[in-house]
C-alpha cells in the first residue's frame, strides 16, 4: 500500500522537476507598446524550442526576459523551480547557469579568445586557473576555433566570434542556453558553421531556447516551433506540424512569406 | 647670462612639483574612478553623490578650494593630516585639494569613456553571471580607460600646471620659487621663460607619451 502512494507521489513529481524555465502569464510593455502579452511557456529539460516570427513580435524580448536582461512587468518567470530574484547576488548567481548567445557575439574586445572562456570559470565558478584553461581549450576545439585563442575577438570572422561566444558560454556548464539571434549578424557563408556546432548541441541533450529565422535549423533540430506575432504566442506546434499545416492564419501568412522563394 | 639662477634650488622647486603633480595625479584617478563608478550605479543615492560632487568641485576655482584646504581644514578645524611640520602639512594639503578637484575632471573624462563601451559587453557580462562591481572592474572600465587615455593626459597636464596654484598656501614648488626670484633679480623676461620651460620639459613629453600609450591600447572592434 505504502509502495503505491510513494510511486505516485514520485510520478506527480516528475512532469513539474522536468520543467526547467516555466513562464505564466509574462507581460511587458515598452512605453506604449504591449511587448509580450500574456506569454505562458514551459520548456522542458533537454528539450529545444525555436522562436520564430516577424520582426517587432516580441521574440527576442522574450528571450532575454527568461535572464532578466529585460524586466517583466507582470507574471512570473521561474529556472529550475527557482523563481528570478531581483537584481543582484542571487540573480547573478542564477544567471551563470543560464548561457546566453547574442546577435552581435559581444565576446569582451580587450581580451582573447582564450579569456573570454576563462573569465566566467575564474571570476564566476572561482575555478582553478589550470583546469579553466583546460576546459576553455577543449570547448574551444569542441566549436572548432582551437587555432585562434591567443587571438582578439576583433581578429577573428563572425561565425568564428559566434563560436567562441557559445563555447563561452557552455563554459559555465549552464542548464539552459539561450540564442537570442545568433546567426542574424552573419554572412550568409558563416551561418551554417555556427547552425552545426547548434545542432551538435542540441544532439547532446542541450536544453535550448533558440530564437531564429532559421527555418532550417528549426525544422532540423527543434523539438517544438513556437510561433510569436505581435506579443503573443499565437501557435506552438512540432516543427513537421507547424511547416506543413500551420493552424493560425498569422502563421500561415508568415510562412507564405518566407517559404516560397 | 644665467648668472641670476645661482643660489636658488630650481631643481628643488621642480622637484616639489613634479611630487605634487604624481601624488594628485594616483589620488585623483583613485577618487576619480570611484566618482565614475558611483556615476553609473544602480543605486540612487551613489548617483546623486557623483553628480552632485562633480557638479560643485569643478565649477569652484581650484584657488579657493586650496585656500580653504590651507585656512578652513588647517587654521581653523586643526586637520594635519598627519604631518607635524608646516611645510609637510601645507604639501598634503596642497595635493588633498588637488585630488578633489582633479578627481571631477577624471570622472567626466571616465564617464565618455565608460559612453563608448557597447552596451552588449555589460550585458554578456552579467549573462555570465558577474556581479556589478565584477563588471565594471573586469569589463566596462579597463575599455573604457583605453578610449579615455588622450582626454586624460590633458586632464594630467592640467594638473600640472594647476600645481602652481600650491604657491598660494606656502608649498616650495616652482612657481613659489619664481615669485621669490621676481621679487630679488632683474631678469623678469628670463626667470618667467626659465620657468615656462621648466613646465614645457614635464608637460610635453606626458602629452606625447600617453599619445603614444593612447594607440597602443586602443580596444579594437
Amino acid at each position: 500500500m505504502s509502495g503505491v502512494s510513494v510511486t505516485k507521489a514520485a510520478e506527480d513529481a516528475v512532469p513539474a522537476a522536468n520543467d526547467l524555465v516555466v513562464l505564466s502569464n509574462v507581460n511587458k510593455h515598452f512605453g506604449a507598446l504591449h511587448v509580450l502579452q500574456d506569454i505562458d511557456l514551459t520548456i522542458a529539460r533537454g528539450e529545444v524550442v525555436v522562436v520564430i516570427g516577424p520582426s517587432g513580435s516580441g521574440k527576442s524580448t522574450l528571450c532575454r526576459t527568461i535572464n532578466r536582461l529585460e524586466t517583466i512587468d507582470s507574471g512570473a518567470i521561474s529556472i529550475d523551480g527557482k523563481p528570478l530574484p531581483q537584481e543582484g547576488k542571487e540573480l547573478a548567481r542564477l544567471r551563470a547557469d543560464v548561457g546566453m548567445v547574442f546577435q552581435s557575439f559581444n565576446l569582451f574586445a580587450h581580451k582573447t579568445v582564450l579569456e573570454n572562456v576563462m573569465l566566467g570559470q575564474l571570476k564566476v565558478r572561482k575555478a582553478d586557473k589550470t583546469a579553466a584553461e583546460e576546459k576553455a581549450r577543449s570547448l574551444l576545439d569542441r566549436v572548432g576555433v582551437a587555432t585562434q585563442a591567443d587571438k582578439y575577438p576583433s581578429q577573428l570572422s563572425g561565425g568564428q566570434q559566434q563560436r567562441v561566444a557559445i563555447a563561452r558560454a557552455l563554459a559555465m556548464d549552464p542548464k539552459v542556453m539561450l540564442f537570442d539571434e545568433p546567426t542574424s549578424a552573419l554572412d550568409p557563408e558563416m551561418i551554417n558553421e555556427v547552425l552545426e556546432v547548434m545542432q551538435q548541441l542540441a544532439r547532446d541533450g542541450m536544453t535550448m531556447v533558440v530564437v531564429t529565422h532559421e527555418m532550417g535549423f528549426a525544422r532540423s533540430a527543434a523539438n517544438r516551433v513556437v510561433f510569436m506575432a505581435d506579443g503573443k504566442i499565437v501557435e506552438e506546434a512540432a516543427p513537421d506540424q507547424f511547416f506543413s499545416n500551420p493552424r493560425s492564419d498569422r502563421a500561415k501568412d508568415f510562412l507564405s512569406k518566407i517559404l516560397h522563394h | 647670462m644665467f648668472d641670476f639662477l645661482e643660489g636658488y634650488d630650481l631643481l628643488g622647486a621642480f622637484w616639489v612639483t613634479v611630487q605634487l603633480a604624481v601624488y594628485s595625479a594616483l589620488g585623483s584617478l583613485i577618487w576619480g574612478t570611484l566618482l565614475a563608478g558611483m556615476k553609473v550605479s544602480p543605486v540612487p543615492l551613489m548617483r546623486g553623490f557623483a553628480t552632485a560632487y562633480v557638479n560643485v568641485i569643478r565649477n569652484i576655482p581650484l584657488t579657493v578650494i586650496i585656500v580653504f584646504s590651507s585656512l578652513g581644514l588647517f587654521q581653523t578645524l586643526n586637520i594635519q593630516l598627519g604631518a607635524s611640520d608646516f611645510t609637510d602639512i601645507n604639501f598634503r594639503l596642497a595635493v588633498l585639494a588637488l585630488v578633489v578637484y582633479t578627481s571631477a575632471f577624471v570622472c567626466e573624462a571616465l564617464r565618455s569613456g565608460i559612453n563608448t563601451v557597447p552596451v552588449g559587453q555589460a550585458e554578456a557580462a552579467r549573462a555570465l553571471g558577474l556581479s556589478f562591481t565584477q563588471v565594471l572592474r573586469l569589463i566596462i572600465l579597463p575599455q573604457a580607460f583605453r578610449s579615455v587615455v588622450n582626454p586624460l593626459a590633458n586632464v594630467l597636464i592640467a594638473l600640472t600646471k594647476n600645481t602652481t596654484v600650491a604657491a598660494a598656501i606656502g608649498v616650495a614648488e616652482a612657481a613659489y620659487l619664481m615669485k621669490g626670484m621676481i621679487e630679488k633679480e632683474a631678469q623678469l623676461i628670463l626667470i618667467s621663460a626659465v620657468f615656462a620651460f621648466g613646465f614645457i620639459c614635464l608637460t610635453l613629453p606626458t602629452g606625447l607619451i600617453l599619445g603614444w600609450v593612447s594607440k597602443k591600447v586602443a580596444v579594437k572592434r
